[in-house]
């Protein structure tokens, strides 16, 4: 349960709520990220698509303030995360909740214990209040009832929810997924998909989750944006996405190999480096 | 948020003003608990007209509260829930767990 409804005659729905700027992220000598800019509005969920490799999840670290951008602007519920401290940053992070691919259970804490440690990590309040909360957020995610279980009792899918209960215990404004369908057979990810769209419904919050998984990203999204090799070539609506005609979402939506390399002079010009870009 | 209590016959009615969250709830929670365990109100009235959202720890401290009550045989009521409070309530399935008004004067008659 994210309770902290927003009240519709307080706060503009149409607000972004998520603002990035001519966003760019830099490895060392390497550009990952050249100058993305798109907004995530109140109450909405923006899937991030992207290859292997393409700078999405480096987009979503940055854009949780695990990665610094060497220039641009992220504003998130109005402030300006690239320009502040890391103890302004921890404040903000406290209206994140994040369910990351390596975000796993701790192994030697039951589920409940897991749920319950970032309110154990970042409040005062009483313990019994803790428990109570921590029994909410297992309800809200099906798993009511297992509270007292290792981590490593529990299916793919059970961790996966558990995961996300705890990204839910301080009741976060915005909901961060990295490739919540990972590693997943079809009929769980789906219950994850729903669980996402449960969410976003029930309790209004902002959802930001990175796929390459098609199927899903159509069923959750409000809205979409395609990332490739550091650029974003589309975004827009999932209508829009889906009757996009550019090449490269094409490409990308209609599942299309990478054209092999035909001929010598195109095999020395790949080996060159002097080979066209083809990305769009 | 604000709180104060105020006496209207065997009830004590808490007034809440303001948002209620993980940072300010353990506050209502003690007065709650307080005026349940030392003071052994016999009606404890929680007035939420002025709260615009409740966040999941403030429903635990009402869960608390609730559950304090009919230990010591007591009665435990909320009046005045914003849509989003409702709401709230409804989503975690403890709106018929609690006795819930819409006004004060039916949750102070109510019997």
């Amino acid at each position: 349960m994210e309770t902290k409804i927003p009240d519709a005659n307080a706060e503009d729905s149409n607000e972004a709520v998520i603002s990035v700027r001519d966003l760019r992220v830099r490895y060392g000598e390497r550009e990952i990220l050249h100058g993305v800019t798109f907004e995530v509005p109140r109450g909405q969920t923006l899937v991030i698509l992207g290859g292997s490799g393409s700078g999405k999840s480096t987009l979503l670290r940055t854009l949780v303030g695990l990665e610094r951008p060497s220039a641009g602007e992220i504003w998130i519920k109005g402030q300006n995360i690239s320009r502040i401290t890391e103890g302004e940053l921890d404040v903000i992070r406290k209206k994140m909740g994040l369910s990351f691919q390596g975000g796993a259970l701790f192994g030697s804490m039951t589920v409940g214990e897991n749920v319950a440690l970032p309110l154990r990590e970042h409040t005062k309040l009483e313990d019994s209040t803790i428990q109570i909360v921590m029994r909410l957020k297992l309800e809200q995610v099906g798993l009511a009832g297992f509270e007292n279980y290792n981590p490593s009792q529990l299916s793919g899918g059970m961790k996966k929810r558990a995961a996300v209960a705890r990204a839910l215990s301080m009741d976060p404004e915005i909901l961060f997924f990295d490739e919540p369908s990972a590693g997943l057979d079809p009929i769980i990810a789906a219950g994850i998909d729903n669980l996402i769209l449960k969410l976003q419904k029930a309790f209004r919050m902002s959802i930001v989750v990175v796929t390459h998984e098609l199927a899903s990203a159509f069923l959750i999204a409000d809205r979409m944006l395609l990332i490739d090799k550091g650029n974003i070539v589309a975004q827009g609506t999932k209508e829009e996405m889906q009757n996009s005609k550019l090449p490269r979402v094409r490409q990308f939506l209609d599942r299309i190999a990478e054209p092999e390399v035909e001929g010598e002079m195109d095999y020395l010009q790949m080996l060159t480096g002097e080979a066209p870009d083809r990305s769009l | 948020m604000q709180i104060a209590t105020r006496q209207s016959g065997v009830a004590t009615i808490v007034d809440v003003k303001g948002d209620i969250d993980l940072y300010n709830s353990p506050e209502m929670r003690k007065v709650i608990l307080e005026e349940l365990r030392d003071k052994r109100t016999a009606r404890l009235v929680i007035n939420l007209t002025q709260v615009r959202y409740i966040d999941s720890s403030g429903v635990a401290s009402l869960v608390e509260g609730l559950k304090t009550s009919k230990t010591l045989g007591s009665r435990f009521m909320l009046f005045g829930l914003s849509p989003a409070a409702r709401e709230v309530l409804e989503l975690s399935r403890l709106i018929r767990v609690f006795e819930v008004f819409d006004s004060e004067d039916l949750a102070l008659k109510a019997q």
